[in-house]
C-alpha cells in the first residue's frame, strides 16, 4: 500500500521508536510523535483536497497517500500503545503545543492527553480507518469523486484523532463538531441526490441538538471550576462537587445529552439509519467503528463526573439499555442490508453505555473496541454484496438503484459466488451475536454481567433479552443474503462476481480482529481458561479515580448474577442461549420463500410496526417538526410578512405617503386661497401679538 | 391729525386687502395690492411727525419696490392673458398638488 517515497520514512519511524522505547523501559512513558499522529491525516487531507482540485484523474497517487498516511499513524498509535503497555500505571503525559485562548481565568491550550484511555482509542481509531482506508479502493474506484472521498476520509480521521486525544474539553468539542461535519460531508457525498443531502442534513441537525448539551456542560463546568482541562477538573471534581449534587448531575446530564446526539441513542438516534445513504466504507467507518462511538469514550472520559453523580449514572444506563433493546427489536423486520445493521449498530451502542453507566468504563471501552472491528466487517461484508450487486444489475442492464441493490429480499444464495465475503460475514455476525470465542462474546458477557453484578437486576434482564435478538436478527440477516436460493433472475445472477483482493483483504484482516480483540481480556471466573485480565490492568490508571468514587459510595461489585449464578455460568448460558437462537432462527428462515422486493408485500400488525420502525419518524415529525414548521410558518407569513414588511417597514412609508397628502390639499393653486391663508396668518400673529 | 390720518389708513388698508380676497380680476387684485400699499405708505408719513424723517424714508422704499413690482406683475399678468385670453385668477391652477 504505501508507496516507495514512503519507506526511508518508515524506516526512520522504526528506528526513532526503537529509540523510544528504550528510554521508556528505564524512565516513564514518553510518547512517540503524537503531534504526527494527528498531522498525518491532514497533511493527507490538504493533499487528497488538492489533488481533487486540480488534478481529480490521478487515481494512483490519491490511493497510495490516503491509505499510506493513515498507515503510518496507526503504526505511530500502536508504537505508544506497545510503549505504554510497557511501563505499569504510567501517568497520563500532557503535551501543549500553544496556547489556543487566553483571555481573563480562561486559559486554553492546544494540548494533548496521552494516556491508556486516549492511546487505546487512537489505536482503534487508525487501525481500523487504515483497513477501511483500504477497502475504499476498491469500492469507490470508479467513483468521479474518488480524490474529494478520501479527502475527507483523512480530514475525518484527523478530526476523530483530536477528539480522542484532547486534553481538555474544548479541544474535544473541536474533534467533536469536525467529525460531524466530515459525517455530513460523507453522508452526502452523493449529493446530487436530494435524498442523501437531505439525509446528511439530518445527521447534522440532530447532532446540533447533542452538541447544545455539550456547550452547556461546558459553560456549567467552568462556572464552577474555572478550567476545562481534563487533569485539572477530574483532579478537583469531588472536592468541588457534592456526591449526588444538582450541579454534578446537571453538568453530566448536559453531556450524555451530546453523547446521546453523537452515539445515536433514544431520542436522537434517528440520525443513524439514514446516514447509511453515504458510501458503505463510510458507515463502516464512522457510522460503526468510530465517531459514534465518542459518546462512550467521552462518558468513559469524564467518568469522575459521572461517578459523583448517581442519578446520571442511572439516566445513561436506563438508555442505553432501553435503546439496546428497541433498536435490536427494529433491526429484525427491516429488509435493507445496511439498516439491519445500522440499527444493529445503535443496539450495540446502547450497551456500551450500559456498561459505563453502571461503572463498567472498562467494559464499555473494551466492547467499543471488539465492536468497531466486527461491525465494520459487517457494513464492509455488505459492501462487497452491494458492490456485486450493482456490478451484476447493470452488467445484465437492469436498473440499478439502491432499492434494488440493497434490499435483502432481492438476494439470497450468495454464499456461492461471494466466498470470501461469506465466511467472513459469518465471523462477524457470530463475535456480534456473542458466540465463543469470538469477540463479542468476551466483551459483551463482561457488560451483562457488569450490569447484574451492579444490581441493576431489570437492565441485566433486558441486556440478556437483547443479546438473543441480536442472535437473531443477524442470523436472519445471513440468510437473507447468503443462503437459502437466489432471487436474482438468472440472467443477473450470471454476472455476480466476489470483490476485488483490495476488499476481501481488508476483510479478512478484520475478520481476524473479530477474533483476536476479545481475548485480550479474558475474566478468570471462565472455566478453562487461564485468566488474562490485560485490558483492565491496562485501563486501570485511567479508570482508578472514577471507580474509586464508585466503590466508596456504592460498595463493592457483587459476585453473583440477581438471580444467583457466577459470571463463569452465565457467560456459558449465555454462550450456548445465542447459539440455540442462531440454530433456531437459521432453520427456520432456510426454507422461507422470500419474494423478491418489487413483487413483496408490506409487513402488517405487529411485524409491520417493527418495518415502520415504531414510527418514530411520523411521530417526530407529528410532535416536533410539524409545529415546529408552524412556528416558522408563523414567523415567517405573520411576524415578519405582516408585522415587521407590513407595518414598520411599509406602514411607515404609508403614514407618510398618507400625512403628506392631506397636507398637499392645501396647495390648492388657487391665487386666493394663499392670499386668505396669508391673511388669517397674519391676523392670527397679530392676535397673539397683541394679547 | 395723526390718529384721522392712521384710521383712513386703516380703512384703506382694509379695503385692498378684502379687494384681494374678494376679486377675481388679476387687474383688479393688482390695484387692490397697490391700494394697501399706499395705505402703509400714509400711516408712514403720518407717523413721521413723531418718529421724525426717517419713517418717510421707508415711503421712498415702499414706492421703488411697488415700482418694480408692478412692472414685474404687469409683465405677468400680461403673459398669463396672452397664454389664456383672460385674467380671471380661478382659471389659473396649474401650480398645485
Amino acid at each position: 500500500m504505501v508507496g516507495p517515497p514512503v519507506v526511508p520514512a518508515l524506516v526512520a519511524l522504526a528506528q526513532e521508536a526503537a529509540q523510544s522505547a528504550e528510554a521508556a523501559h528505564q524512565a516513564a512513558y514518553v510518547p512517540f510523535l503524537p503531534s504526527w499522529m494527528i498531522l498525518l491525516p491532514f497533511l493527507g487531507f490538504l493533499f487528497n483536497g488538492a489533488v481533487g482540485f486540480f488534478a481529480p484523474q490521478q487515481r494512483k497517487l490519491v490511493s497510495v497517500v490516503g491509505p499510506g498516511v493513515l498507515g503510518l499513524a496507526a503504526l505511530i498509535a500502536v508504537v505508544n500503545l506497545v510503549m505504554l503497555a510497557g511501563v505499569h500505571d504510567a501517568e497520563a503525559v500532557i503535551r501543549s503545543y500553544f496556547v489556543w485562548i487566553d483571555i481573563g481565568q480562561l486559559r486554553i491550550d492546544a494540548a494533548l492527553q496521552l494516556d491508556q484511555l486516549s492511546i487505546l482509542m487512537a489505536v482503534v481509531v487508525t487501525v481500523v480507518s487504515f483497513i477501511i482506508h483500504v477497502y475504499s479502493i476498491g469500492y469507490m474506484g470508479a467513483d468521479p469523486g474518488y480524490a474529494r472521498y478520501f479527502s475527507y476520509l483523512n480530514l475525518f480521521v484527523f478530526f476523530m484523532l483530536v477528539l480522542v486525544l484532547a486534553a481538555n474539553f474544548p479541544i474535544m468539542f473541536i474533534g467533536w463538531e469536525g467529525v460531524g461535519l466530515c459525517s455530513y460531508l460523507l453522508i452526502g457525498f452523493w449529493f446530487t441526490q436530494g435524498e442523501k443531502a437531505e439525509a446528511g442534513q439530518k445527521a447534522f441537525v440532530v447532532n446540533r441538538i447533542g452538541d447544545f448539551g455539550f456547550l452547556m456542560a461546558m459553560f456549567a463546568l467552568y462556572a464552577y471550576l474555572g478550567t476545562l482541562d481534563f487533569h485539572t477538573v477530574f483532579e478537583m471534581a469531588p472536592r468541588a462537587f457534592e456526591y449526588g449534587g444538582a450541579a454534578v448531575t446537571l453538568i453530566t446530564l448536559f453531556l450524555f445529552l451530546g453523547c446521546t446526539g453523537k452515539s445515536a441513542q433514544i431520542p436522537l438516534y434517528v440520525w443513524l439509519p439514514d446516514a447509511m445513504d453515504g458510501p458503505t466504507p463510510v458507515s463502516a467507518l464512522i457510522h460503526a467503528a468510530t465517531m459514534v462511538t465518542a459518546g462512550v469514550y467521552l462518558v468513559a472520559r469524564s467518568g469522575v463526573l459521572f461517578a459523583l453523580a448517581p442519578i446520571s449514572m442511572n439516566v445513561v444506563a436506563v438508555i442505553g439499555a432501553v435503546t439496546a433493546l428497541f433498536a435490536g427489536t427494529i433491526a429484525v423486520m427491516q429488509f435493507d442490508i445496511k439498516r439491519v445493521i445500522a440499527y444493529s449498530t445503535i443496539s450495540q451502542l446502547g450497551y456500551m453505555f450500559l456498561a459505563v453507566g453502571v461503572g463498567a468504563f472498562t467494559a464499555g471501552i473494551f466492547h467499543l473496541g471488539t465492536h468497531a472491528f466486527f461491525k465494520a466487517l459487517l457494513f464492509m461484508a455488505s459492501g462487497a454484496v452491494i458492490h456485486a450487486m450493482h456490478h451484476a444489475l447493470e452488467h445484465a442492464g437492469e436498473p440499478a438503484g439502491e432499492d434494488m441493490t440493497q434490499d435483502m429480499r432481492n438476494m439470497g444464495g450468495l454464499r456461492s459466488h461471494l466466498p470470501t465475503t461469506f465466511k467472513t460475514a459469518w465471523v462477524a455476525a457470530l463475535a456480534l451475536a456473542g458466540v465463543f470465542p469470538f469477540a463479542g462474546f468476551f466483551s459483551k458477557d463482561e457488560i451483562i454481567w457488569s450490569a447484574g453484578a451492579a444490581g441493576q437486576t431489570v437492565l441485566w434482564a433486558i441486556g440478556i433479552a437483547t443479546a438473543l435478538l441480536t442472535a437473531g436478527y443477524i442470523t436472519r440477516w445471513l440468510v437473507m443474503v447468503f443462503h437459502g436460493e437466489n432471487r436474482m433472475g438468472r440472467e443477473v445472477r450470471g454476472y455476480l462476481h466476489e470483490a476485488p483482493l483490495v476488499m476481501t483483504g481488508a476483510l479478512v484482516v478484520l475478520a481476524i480482529g473479530s477474533v483476536v480483540t476479545g481475548w485480550v481480556n479474558i475474566p478468570e471466573a471462565l472455566p478453562l481458561l487461564p485468566e488474562f485480565t490485560w485490558l483492565h490492568g491496562f485501563l486501570h490508571p485511567s479508570f482508578e479515580a472514577a471507580e474509586h468514587i464508585l466503590v466508596e459510595h456504592l460498595g463493592e461489585p457483587a459476585h453473583a448474577a440477581p438471580v444467583g449464578g457466577g459470571e463463569g455460568v452465565w457467560a456459558i448460558i449465555s454462550t450456548v442461549a445465542a447459539l440455540a437462537v442462531i440454530v433456531i432462527v437459521f432453520n427456520a428462515l432456510r426454507a422461507k420463500k422470500y419474494r423478491p422486493a418489487a413483487e413483496a408485500v408490506e409487513p402488517s400488525g405487529p411485524a409491520g410496526l417493527l418495518y415502520h420502525k415504531y414510527y418514530v419518524d411520523e411521530v417526530y415529525e407529528t410532535l416536533i417538526l410539524r409545529p415546529f414548521r408552524g412556528i416558522c410558518r408563523f414567523s415567517w407569513r405573520v411576524i415578519d410578512q405582516v408585522v415587521i414588511d407590513g407595518v414598520a417597514v411599509n406602514g411607515t412609508a404609508y403614514a407618510t405617503r398618507f400625512f403628506g397628502w392631506i397636507v398637499s390639499r392645501l396647495q390648492t393653486g388657487q391665487v386666493g386661497t394663499y392670499a386668505l391663508i396669508v391673511v388669517l396668518g397674519v391676523l392670527v400673529f397679530l392676535g397673539f401679538v397683541t394679547l | 391729525m395723526v390718529t384721522e390720518a392712521l384710521i383712513l389708513s386703516g380703512l384703506l388698508f382694509t379695503i385692498g386687502a378684502a379687494g384681494v380676497l374678494i376679486r377675481r380680476n388679476a387687474i383688479v387684485m393688482f390695484m387692490c395690492i397697490e391700494l394697501m400699499l399706499n395705505a402703509v405708505n400714509l400711516s408712514f408719513i403720518a407717523i413721521s411727525r413723531q418718529v421724525g424723517v426717517s419713517a418717510q424714508l421707508f415711503v421712498i422704499f415702499v414706492m421703488t419696490v411697488a415700482a418694480a413690482e408692478a412692472a414685474v406683475g404687469l409683465a405677468i399678468i400680461i403673459s398669463i392673458f396672452r397664454h389664456y385670453s383672460s385674467v380671471d385668477v380661478r382659471n389659473f391652477r396649474l401650480l398645485r398638488w
